[in-house]
This record gives C-alpha cells, sequence and structure tokens, in this order.
C-alpha cells in the first residue's frame, strides 16, 4: 500500500483555516467571492497546472496519471470498483466510473466538504438516537479513510488477501448490500454510515454540474433528460407534452469541461 | 470588555424580511436604525447572477446559504426524559445566514391564514366543545384577528408583487379562487403564474373530485412589476432554481428585490454584517434595554446602545436571545409556567408521488408554481368525525427539477445499482408529486430552552428544542395523505407512492423550515412573551418580530403572515409607541 496524500490538502494551501470568518467582515471579500475563488481554483486543479505545484509533484509526473488529490492509489481502486457498482455503465452507457465520479468524490474530500466546515463538532460525542442524525465525530474525509482501510481489510481476510476491487462484480454487490444492510460491521468503524455518504456522493458526482469533475459529457443529466441549468423557459413552459430541444449546458456552457486530467 | 459604540435609535438584530421591513418603516420617522447581521453581505448582483447561481450541489445539497452549525446551532431531543444532542448539520430545517435571510432562499409561496386559526383556541371550543382539545394541547388565540390584519396582509403582498387570483374579495366568492380564504381588500397584484403540465393534471383531477382547485399564491412575477416603493422586478423565467437559491432575474420576491434598493439609500439607516448577537442589554431595573452586545467576525465584543431594540433573527435564535438576556420567564413544562420557549411548533408534511405516462418536464418551474386546494385546512371541513384539530393544504408544485434532490422513483426501487439507473431514465421526466402542509398543535411537551451541556463558538449554551409531533397531527396528516393520495389516483398514473409522515420526528432529513413559536403573542403575559403588537411584555422597548410570535402552527407557508406582523409591529411603533413610549398594552 502507498503513502495517501496528507490532510494538508490543496485548498487549504489557497485557504487558511479561518479565512471565511475573516474574510466575511464587511471590509473584506463576501463568502460567495471566496466560494468563486474555489471554483476558480477547482477549474484551475482540473486543468492541472495548480495542482502539480501543491502536490509537489515532480516535472516528470505524467499529467494524465495525476487525476487524485486525496486519495491514495488503494482508495482509489476502491472508489473506482464501489461507484462502478452504485451506478454501473460502460462507454455507450456511461455510469459513475465513465462520468468521472472518483474524480468528483477525489476532489470534495479534499474541500470543505471533506473537512466538515460547516459542522458542528463540539463534544461531548454520543450516539444518541436515529432521531437525532449524525454524531459521528469523523469528517467525511476521515470516515472514507477509516472505513475503505476496514472494508478492504475485511475483504482481504474473507477472500484470500484480495482486496474489495480485485473481487468479481457479484461479490463486490454483495458486499455493498451488506453494507446497506448494517450485516458488516467493523468494530469501531461506523462503516454503514461510511454506505450512505458514499453512495450519496455516487448520485451527487453522477448528477452534479461537470465543473465539479463528475457528470462527465453530461452523463448524468443526459441519462435522465435534464437539460441543464438553463435561464429562460418562458415560451416552452407552455408547451405541453414536448420535448425540450436545445442542447444540454453546464455553468460552463457547452464545452468539454477539463473534468479530466 | 466590549467596545461601546455611538448610540442609534433603533437597533434591529438581523437583516432579514421583517427587519427590511421595520427598518423601511421606522426609517420614514425619522428615527436612526442600524441593522445587526450574523451573515455575509449579499446582492442579487454579483452574488445571485445566473452564471453561477443554479448550482445544485453548492446550494442546494451543501447548503451555501445557509446557517452554518459550526458558527450557531441547537441540541435537539424528542422528549424531555432524553439526553440533547448538538444538530451538527443542517437536516430537517434550513434557516438563512446574510443580508436577505432566509428571504433570499425561499420558494415565495405567501400564503394567509384562514380568519379561524387567529382564534384557533376559542373557535374549536365553540364549534366542537371544550373537551375536544387534550389536555396537553397549549393551542391559544393570537390576540390579534384576521380583519386587523388584512390591510398588513395587503401591503405585504404589493410589496412582494404576489402573482394569484383572489377567491374572496369582500364577501364575494370569485370564480378560480380559493373560496375558502379570509376576505380580500383587492385582487393580487399579479396574475397567476403559467400552469405546468403537472398542476394541469392536478387541477383536473381535483375537480372530477368535486374540489375547489386555485392557483397558488407566488412572490414569483408572472409580469413585469413595479411595487409601491418603486422598485422594479423582472418577469419570472421559470428556470426552477428558486428554493435554496437566490434568484438572478430580479423575479423572486426578497428584501434585495423589494426594498433594500430604496432603505439602502437612506442617510439614517446603516448596517453592519458578520455581527453575532449575543445578548440584551437590560438596565438594573430588569424592565428596560439599553442595546445589545454583539461579536464582530474576529471575537471583539461590541455594546450597542439603543432606545429600542427589536428582535429580527430567525424563529428560534429570537428565543435564543430572550432566553440569554433572561427576557420572560423560561418555560417550565412540569408545572406549565412561565412563558419564554412555550409552545414551540412545526409542521407536519407527507406526499403522493405519481408516475405518469405524460412527458412532464419537471425542471421548467418556480418556487411558488403550484395548484393547490383548501378543502381539509384549518376548520373548513367538520372535524367532529376525525376527532383531531387543524389541517393543511394539498398541493402539487413545480418548484424545479433539479436532478440531485428532485428526482423521484417508484416504489420498491433500489436505492443504487443498474435497476435504480434504470428507473431514474425513465421517470425524471414522468413523474409527480403531490403534497400536503399540515399544521401542528402546540403542546406542553413541545418547547425551548438552554442546553446544560452544549456550547456555542462564545462559550454561551446552545438552544435545546425538545419535541415531537402530538398524535393529534400524526392523524391529521394521515388523514390529508389519503386525501392527496385520492387525487393522485384520479390522475390515473402509471403507479404513486404514498409516503406518510410517522414519528417520532427527526432532525435528519429535510421537511421544511417553518418553525414557530417559543417567543408567542397573546393577550395574557401567563401565556405570551409579546402582547398583540409584538412588545415584550416585561421589557417595553423590546419587540420581538417573525413565526417565534406564533401561538401555534398553521396549514400554510408562515412567510405571509410574518411579512403582515412585521408591518402591523411597525404601524404601531410609528404610530403608537413613538408618541408616547411604554406598554402598548396594560397587563
Amino acid at each position: 500500500m502507498d503513502t495517501p496524500p496528507s490532510f494538508g490538502h490543496a485548498f487549504s494551501a489557497l485557504l487558511p483555516a479561518g479565512q471565511d470568518r475573516r474574510q466575511a467582515s464587511t471590509a473584506g471579500p463576501t463568502l460567495n467571492e471566496i466560494a468563486l475563488s474555489r471554483r476558480r481554483f477547482i477549474t484551475a486543479s482540473l486543468a492541472g497546472s495548480v495542482l502539480f505545484a501543491l502536490q509537489g509533484c515532480g516535472a516528470n509526473a505524467a499529467p494524465a496519471t495525476v487525476t487524485r488529490t486525496f486519495f491514495s492509489a488503494d482508495e482509489q481502486r476502491f472508489i473506482e470498483a464501489a461507484t462502478a457498482r452504485l451506478i454501473p455503465g460502460d462507454s455507450a452507457d456511461p455510469g459513475a466510473l465513465e462520468a468521472g465520479v472518483p474524480r468528483f468524490i477525489d476532489l470534495q474530500l479534499s474541500g470543505p466538504f471533506g473537512r466538515a466546515d460547516r459542522w458542528y463538532r463540539q463534544g461531548p460525542w454520543s450516539q444518541g438516537t436515529e432521531q437525532q442524525g449524525y454524531q459521528l465525530e469523523e469528517t467525511p474525509a476521515e470516515l472514507y479513510r477509516k472505513a475503505i482501510a476496514a472494508i478492504d481489510a475485511y475483504c482481504r481476510e474473507q477472500h484470500e488477501g484480495k482486496s474489495y476491487a480485485e473481487l468479481p462484480e457479484a461479490q463486490q454487490d454483495q458486499i455493498l448490500h451488506d453494507l446497506e444492510d448494517g450485516k458488516l460491521t467493523v468494530k469501531d468503524v461506523p462503516v454503514k454510515a461510511f454506505f450512505t455518504l458514499l453512495l450519496q456522493n455516487t448520485q451527487e458526482g453522477f448528477l452534479a454540474d461537470p465543473m465539479y469533475g463528475g457528470n462527465r459529457d453530461f452523463a448524468g443529466w443526459n441519462l435522465i433528460g435534464f437539460p441543464g441549468p438553463r435561464y429562460n423557459y418562458v415560451k416552452e413552459v407552455r408547451q405541453y407534452g414536448q420535448p425540450y430541444s436545445l442542447p444540454t449546458v453546464g455553468l460552463q456552457g457547452r464545452r468539454d469541461t477539463g473534468a479530466r486530467t | 470588555m466590549a467596545t461601546r459604540m455611538k448610540p442609534v435609535d433603533v437597533v434591529l438584530v438581523g437583516f432579514g424580511w421583517t427587519a427590511s421591513i421595520i427598518a423601511q418603516e421606522l426609517t420614514e420617522e425619522g428615527l436612526q436604525v442600524l441593522a445587526l447581521e450574523r451573515g455575509a453581505d449579499r446582492a442579487t448582483v454579483p452574488d445571485f447572477a445566473t452564471t453561477h447561481i443554479q448550482d445544485e450541489l453548492k446550494y442546494a445539497v451543501r447548503g451555501g446559504l445557509f446557517q452554518a452549525p459550526v458558527r450557531e446551532t441547537m441540541s435537539f431531543r424528542n422528549t424531555s426524559d432524553q439526553v440533547a444532542l448538538p444538530m451538527r448539520r443542517l437536516g430537517s430545517f434550513r434557516p438563512g445566514a446574510g443580508v436577505g435571510g432566509a428571504g433570499v432562499h425561499w420558494n415565495g409561496q405567501t400564503w394567509r391564514f384562514l380568519p379561524d386559526d387567529f382564534v384557533m383556541r376559542s373557535h374549536v371550543e365553540e364549534r366542537y366543545g371544550a373537551d375536544f382539545v387534550p389536555e396537553d394541547v397549549t393551542i391559544q388565540d393570537w390576540g390579534v384577528t384576521y380583519d386587523e390584519l388584512e390591510p398588513y396582509y395587503d401591503r405585504f403582498e404589493y410589496l412582494c408583487g404576489v402573482s394569484g387570483k383572489a377567491g374572496n374579495l369582500g364577501g364575494r366568492t370569485q370564480a378560480e379562487g380559493n373560496p375558502f380564504e379570509g376576505a380580500r381588500s383587492r385582487e393580487y397584484p399579479l396574475p397567476p403564474l403559467e400552469r405546468s403540465a403537472g398542476s394541469l393534471m392536478f387541477d383536473k383531477a381535483a375537480r372530477e373530485l368535486g374540489y375547489h382547485p386555485f392557483a397558488a399564491p407566488a412572490a414569483n412575477a408572472s409580469r413585469p412589476y413595479k411595487n409601491p416603493l418603486g422598485v422594479q422586478m423582472g418577469q419570472c423565467t421559470y428556470c426552477g432554481f428558486c428554493e435554496w437559491f437566490g434568484c438572478g432575474n430580479y423575479s423572486k420576491a426578497s428584501p434585495q428585490t423589494t426594498i433594500l434598493p430604496v432603505l439602502l439609500k437612506k442617510d439614517n439607516f446603516s448596517y453592519r454584517t458578520g455581527c453575532d448577537v449575543t445578548q440584551v442589554v437590560l438596565d438594573n431595573t430588569g424592565r428596560k434595554a439599553k442595546g445589545v452586545l454583539y461579536y464582530d467576525l474576529e471575537g471583539r465584543e461590541y455594546e450597542q446602545p439603543a432606545q429600542l431594540v427589536i428582535l429580527c433573527a430567525y424563529a428560534q435564535h429570537n428565543v435564543h436571545l430572550l432566553l440569554l438576556s433572561g427576557i420572560g420567564q423560561p418555560y417550565d413544562p412540569v408545572s406549565d409556567t412561565g412563558v419564554t420557549g412555550r409552545n414551540y411548533a412545526y409542521q407536519i408534511t407527507s406526499s403522493v408521488d405519481a408516475f405518469v405516462d405524460e412527458l412532464i418536464n419537471p425542471y421548467m418551474g418556480a418556487g411558488a408554481l403550484g395548484q393547490a386546494i383548501d378543502e381539509f385546512n384549518g376548520d373548513n371541513f367538520d372535524h367532529g368525525p376525525e376527532g383531531f384539530m387543524g389541517g393543511g393544504y394539498i398541493a402539487l408544485w413545480t418548484t424545479g427539477g433539479r436532478p440531485i434532490l428532485q428526482h423521484r422513483l417508484p416504489k420498491g426501487t433500489p436505492q443504487w445499482g443498474s435497476k435504480w439507473k434504470k428507473a431514474m431514465a425513465e421517470n425524471y421526466l414522468r413523474s409527480v408529486s403531490i403534497s400536503t402542509h399540515g399544521s401542528v398543535v402546540s403542546q406542553r411537551g413541545a418547547y425551548l430552552d438552554l442546553d446544560p451541556t452544549y456550547k456555542d463558538i462564545y462559550g454561551k449554551p446552545l438552544l435545546r428544542l425538545t419535541f415531537d409531533f402530538h398524535d393529534n397531527d400524526l392523524r391529521m396528516s394521515d388523514f390529508l395523505t389519503g386525501k392527496a393520495e385520492g387525487i393522485a389516483k384520479a390522475m390515473k398514473p402509471r403507479s404513486i407512492n404514498v409516503k406518510k409522515r410517522t414519528g417520532p420526528y427527526t432532525i435528519v432529513p429535510y421537511q421544511t423550515t417553518h418553525n414557530t413559536g417559543g417567543a408567542v403573542m397573546g393577550d395574557d403575559p401567563r401565556t405570551s412573551v409579546v402582547n398583540r403588537y409584538l412588545q415584550c411584555w416585561d421589557v417595553p422597548n423590546v419587540f420581538v418580530v417573525g413565526a417565534c410570535t406564533f401561538p401555534q402552527n398553521h396549514g400554510y407557508n408562515p412567510t405571509g403572515t410574518v411579512g403582515a406582523l412585521a408591518f402591523w409591529a411597525a404601524d404601531a411603533i410609528r404610530h403608537q409607541y413613538l408618541k408616547r413610549p411604554g406598554p402598548l398594552v396594560q397587563a
């Protein structure tokens, strides 16, 4: 197993912890402006250049292989295998893998979502009732890291040293079902909560705007028939039963969004 | 040591709908008014521009415009014998933060409560007998009537450019409107929005069943509109990104699109963002407020002196401030005494999804584009045989077709895998949802107080919410859901999926941001925090505005009533309080 990239992720290099609070004073840029700068950063990182500098990649690193800001190589293999089962596909009928969902999740876990920047995280910590909601101490990034290691360890123990990604699809499906149903448990690792989060993030990556790295070539939107965030349906809203004819568009237009490196 | 700021006449806590209305009104009297907003500054341009605002992940899923629990949250439990735990991330409800408040990210569903709602206790007892109200239910009359509030509802609707069709003009029933509504003094400022394919299906099915469907009132402008302040709004383009988003087209009413262009030009108005107000400061008699304490984003503390303090923050936030400031006796559910935190209520929602053959194009929508029936709201039907109080509207809304959160799948569809994918492809464009929007009674077991364990970033105790649905409301919701199911079946769909609301109440899935009570209004200081003019009984130079003053929650979205009450309170301050500062009602 290789060493995972550190938790000092790409975004924090640009935005030190606490930046939001300072910047939100009346003198500085608004939160939205910060968010915009984050987006510009994502876009830039997708193009590849900034990412190299932040990851400390050498000049010899081949651009095509640099696709991760959070996951280790092992974690990446797990995520690719698992998301491909959650939303299966092939080149003719793209699923999570073809749509770039692993890339989306990797970027999300590197950012404010992965760090749980907006969550209340003071103790004491207690499990509580189902009605009281998420009470885990782990941030999403920590939960992914912990749970993937635990599930891979479980797979190796049960299946002759094979990791999750090395198992046949039917066994991969069974493990996901067992996680979902709470049948597969690991001591001190909330793997069911991880499954819930993984499924949520996988669907997000399939259906969010392509600028976040998933939904590549509008794979998710084309599947369901969403034409993208278009602005004006004043005429079409009355054309009952008629299909909408204009092509799919994203917030960055119709061009290839550069989600691939 | 707090830095003392230059005194003002009026300090407003929060800068959303109610603060904007109060500020606009009180600055007309020449008063120096200051609003303190915890969130960021926001304007239509550049913050809500359509080049970036239609981003479902950032705003709807990650909640870009909402209160962040890291800065402010509350703890929650269902019952008094449980240990409350903090709401670590938003779920069941999503209060806004920033200039404009939740008025930026709402849908624009702008209703009036029914005349009977304002006298719920006396009306129910008169029609069904005192025994009809369960012993632990603490519903009460508002202390203000529909007729008194009517001119103020009218002002809010004309401020917002509400699109709709009157059902009752001066007592005369109007075709195509809601025949159950209270009498209006005039027609809505704008005609209804265009119908969606789904709302036409609902309309047809409801008529076949003998109901009286009508276009739901929408603060999404169906035509270009100039409001009485001279502020221009643009025609809605049905882009389907209202709720959770700011409107980039000046079509959805918000403080930014209706009041701020006028208010922000006034020399006697100012506002500061990034200011967390933590306390109303009282003098040594405890009967007069001297101003407020707040922190800026650097954690520096300030004292802002003011002659008049008006709490205009989100419902529970206002109650939190009252508790932290020692205003009003905290409610004790055991002895059923005290007022502050008493009568917290919510709303109870459910839905019936219908999967149809017709192409729906759900993404062409608007936040308040819907067709509704009101036969089962309030006391519009005989509750005697049903044995419960309250009701709600049933509506088919076409708010948009945002793919992550607004897709619907037939009952029994797996959560993932190839069958999930196939169902997504088959149903996204060919499904609709009928929702019910039900009232919630106030009860002894539902209240707000201070948490003994968990603290906010300033070391102050979190607000603690104790709440579960009363059996009355669960039975009422089942009744409504059954009626919605009937309409769904009359649409002759391929299949339906009935999503009942079951107890216990949970803080997790989103339900509605319609939290009410905790600082309720009324005629009796023993059962209310504020009088009929929203003035604190105990501290007459403190007013509390917003849904926290509702004595219980009724079967409509609250913003119309919140707006009307803000105009009503502002009028009382302008025309009564300023002439003779002191209690407007003698206890």
